[in-house]
């Protein structure tokens, strides 16, 4: 079977699971926008400082729900041996995680869409220019879930894993939110010039973390 | 694997006697690093005494990148197949350790330097914050490798985390100074460029960093030889653990060879 | 007769406890194979090394012509490991489970109807895993080994929990099984349910095999250390390290 076959195999299997549990829309989207109204007692309301700070909020909200998606999406395979049947399954390590990190990026970009109608909603937004927006959040989704995946399986065995992640993950994914952020400022501020070097960013960002986690993941996953 | 075979396994990073060496070494270039530092080095024409931080400020900048640029390598070394020996993962997480704490020094002292010369605790430019990310990067790592786990699955995992950092870096570096130079607010700042002016000073920074590095390279071979006394203990109790379950509970089976 | 399991001086570590300490085990294919002892003795250990889901500390190992100690991955799609847990998912119904299972091993659809067949399964097909009981879990669990197709299987306590009918089903997959030449190892206490299919029947004592031949057996036990014939001892099965007395440190 072909890489990405198994890997379809596998994003198939958790998204199937993650439809029938509706934690993602259960409780993860009203997570993520109770979120966008403490930050609206948080800071002032009224007068424009939501509105200029929205691309930060939005993703740091969305990092709050990364850590949430990678908790589920190994918690899964926690419950039941289902660890060791994937070990046994034969699969390759690298369609594994591309399985895994894709069906985490399919989620949080279900996430980032109904979150960005709540902050266009909540804070006044609006979104000038759409190609860099949607590419940049595209690129950073992916690199945010190839991150968060492999920090699932590297403390997937670890019982202070709940804890453990946030700390290793948080410090690497900072780029992304740097970069996320800005081009989505350039975008709303309708300058995509300056959207686009970001973009490049989250991509390399990207990329890497997705070479990276096709290499260890296998290796990862044995050391239960 | 407890102990995989390799001809690199080793007791000790080097001898007693090098060791001892290098530690009173260290203990010289320090005193000298004082004096130099303190006395004979005149106070900076724009910043007074305060700027004779930097003595300490630099030299532990320098070791801090020096310490994970040697934890990256071992941990490479670890993970590559042929170079695999728990030496290169006993260095990297000591190289780490010394790397989170003069990592800790430089900002304290960075910050302790900024207050009287920027007027704050605090700045966002681009190298404190690339320096911050850092040391909660390896912050990390650390608290990675306090997990109770086999030793060659701490090493896989950890080697792993240590490559993620190193890469990471650079990309972190690369956006935050991006970052603050289109808000244009990068600082004019630049501590380094003291070292052109007055040749004691001069003498002074590079007295700072050997000393440093010394004291690291002592430091490094004690913490090595600690991991290697905590290995051979579990080890030991390995051993007879699989000694007694193989002849204690039977005591009829006590020919019975376990392939030791 | 060709080995599809082959031990020398095997041992395993839970963490820093020697579960196994020295095993040696020679199983042909086509063979079933009773693997018995008491609680602690190292047979769910042994399964687990054979499945590659464990390393090989010492000795030697080879399952289905794979040497454990270089890798202990390629071999694991032919094999059917049954633990004491399903590893399927509650949220994804008994066809479900037993369709990623095959597909995983990449077996053709037919192998699923087949295996839930075999179990009986076919009027929960559409129930999610997280509602059957313990003896349907079971069963679920028995046939997504089977939905692999697997080359050797390796049972551990497959008659726990499985009502008459169910067991009357394992017989008759593990009489098929090695029919077709397909080798079986069975980690049991139910040693009357199992020596009626068992070949041969081993006695794990202390992390240690010894090879029992039962009756009217024809076959010659493959095993070594036959001059084990130790009563099998109940030791802990957590890996404290007891006192013996007179320990030196």
């Amino acid at each position: 079977m072909s890489l990405l076959r198994e890997a379809a195999l596998i994003a198939g299997k958790d998204l199937r699971i993650e439809a029938r549990a509706r934690v993602v829309g259960q409780q993860v989207v009203p997570f993520g926008l109770i979120v966008l109204l403490l930050f609206a007692f948080a800071l002032d309301p009224d007068r424009g400082v939501l509105t200029r700070v929205a691309p930060g909020l939005f993703w740091v909200t969305v990092l709050l729900a990364v850590l949430l998606g990678v908790s589920r999406a190994f918690a899964l395979e926690a419950d039941n041996g289902a660890r060791d049947a994937l070990r046994m399954s034969g699969l390759d390590g690298s369609s594994i995680f591309l399985g895994k990190a894709g069906a985490l990026a399919v989620e949080l970009l279900a996430f980032e869409a109904l979150l960005t109608l709540g902050v266009v909603v909540l804070f006044d937004v609006r979104l000038a220019s759409l190609p860099p927006l949607i590419l940049a959040s595209a690129a950073a989704t992916v690199g945010l879930a190839a991150a968060g995946t492999l920090y699932g399986v590297l403390a997937a065995g670890i019982r202070a894993r709940e804890t453990l992640v946030p700390m290793l993950l948080l410090p690497v994914v900072a780029p992304v939110l740097l970069g996320a952020t800005r081009a989505w400022e350039a975008s709303i501020d309708g300058v995509p010039g300056d959207a686009w070097p970001w973009v490049g960013l989250l991509v390399i960002f990207a990329t890497l973390f997705v070479g990276i986690g096709m290499l260890a993941f296998g290796p990862l996953l044995e050391e239960s | 694997m407890i102990d995989d075979g390799s001809a690199l396994r080793s007791d000790r990073l080097m001898a007693p006697v090098a060791r001892r060496v290098v530690g009173g070494l260290a203990v010289v270039t320090l005193v000298a690093l004082v004096v130099v530092g303190l006395f004979v080095a005149p106070p900076d024409a724009l910043q007074g005494d305060a700027q004779r931080l930097m003595y300490l400020h630099v030299p532990a900048a320098w070791l801090a990148y020096l310490a994970f640029g040697v934890t990256a390598v071992c941990s490479a070394l670890y993970l590559w197949g042929r170079t695999r020996s728990l030496v290169w993962d006993r260095i990297a997480g000591a190289s780490a350790e010394l790397g989170v704490v003069f990592t800790g020094l430089t900002l304290l002292l960075g910050s302790l330097w900024g207050r009287p010369i920027w007027g704050v605790w605090w700045a966002w430019d681009a190298r404190l914050v690339t320096t911050a990310v850092l040391f909660f990067l390896y912050l990390g790592y650390l608290a990675l490798r306090r997990i109770p786990a086999a030793l060659d699955v701490r090493a896989k995992r950890c080697g792993v985390a240590a490559l993620i950092a190193f890469v990471d870096v650079p990309i972190v570096h690369f956006s935050v100074t991006w970052w603050r130079t289109l808000h244009q607010e990068a600082t004019v700042f630049n501590p380094d460029l003291d070292v052109q002016i007055e040749g004691t000073m001069a003498l002074a920074l590079w007295l700072g960093v050997l000393s440093f590095t010394l004291l690291y390279v002592y430091l490094l071979d004690l913490r090595y030889r600690l991991e290697v006394l905590d290995e051979d203990r579990d080890e030991r109790d390995l051993e007879a653990a699989i000694a007694e379950r193989a002849h204690g509970a039977v005591p009829s089976a006590g020919t019975v060879g376990v392939g030791s | 007769m060709s080995l599809v399991v082959r031990l020398r001086s095997a041992v395993c570590l839970l963490g820093r406890f020697p579960a196994l300490a020295g095993v040696d085990l020679d199983v042909a294919a086509g063979e079933t194979v009773l693997l018995s002892g008491g609680n602690g003795a190292g047979k769910t250990t042994l399964l687990r090394l054979l499945a590659g889901l464990i390393p090989l500390e010492r000795g030697e190992g080879t399952v289905l012509g794979v040497d454990l100690g270089a890798d202990r991955r390629s071999h694991r799609r032919r094999i059917g490991l049954v633990g004491p847990e399903t590893g399927c998912y509650d949220d994804l119904t008994v066809r479900e489970n037993l369709e990623f299972a095959s597909r995983a091993a990449g077996v053709g659809a037919d192998a699923v109807d087949e295996s839930m067949a075999a179990f009986d399964l076919g009027r929960l097909a559409d129930v999610r895993h997280g509602r059957l009981s313990t003896g349907q879990r079971r069963r679920l669990a028995l046939a997504a080994a089977l939905a692999r197709r697997p080359e050797l299987f390796l049972l551990d306590e497959p008659h726990a929990g499985l009502d008459a009918p169910a067991r009357s089903q394992l017989d008759r997959v593990l009489r098929e099984t090695a029919a077709d030449g397909r080798a079986v190892l069975i980690a049991s206490h139910e040693l009357d349910l199992v020596r009626p299919v068992a070949d041969r029947e081993v006695v794990l004592v202390n992390g240690q095999a010894a090879g029992v031949l039962p009756e009217g057996s024809p076959q010659a036990p493959a095993a070594s250390q036959p001059s084990q014939p130790s009563q099998p001892t109940e030791t802990p099965e957590t890996p404290g390290i007891p006192e013996p007395p007179g320990r030196s440190t």
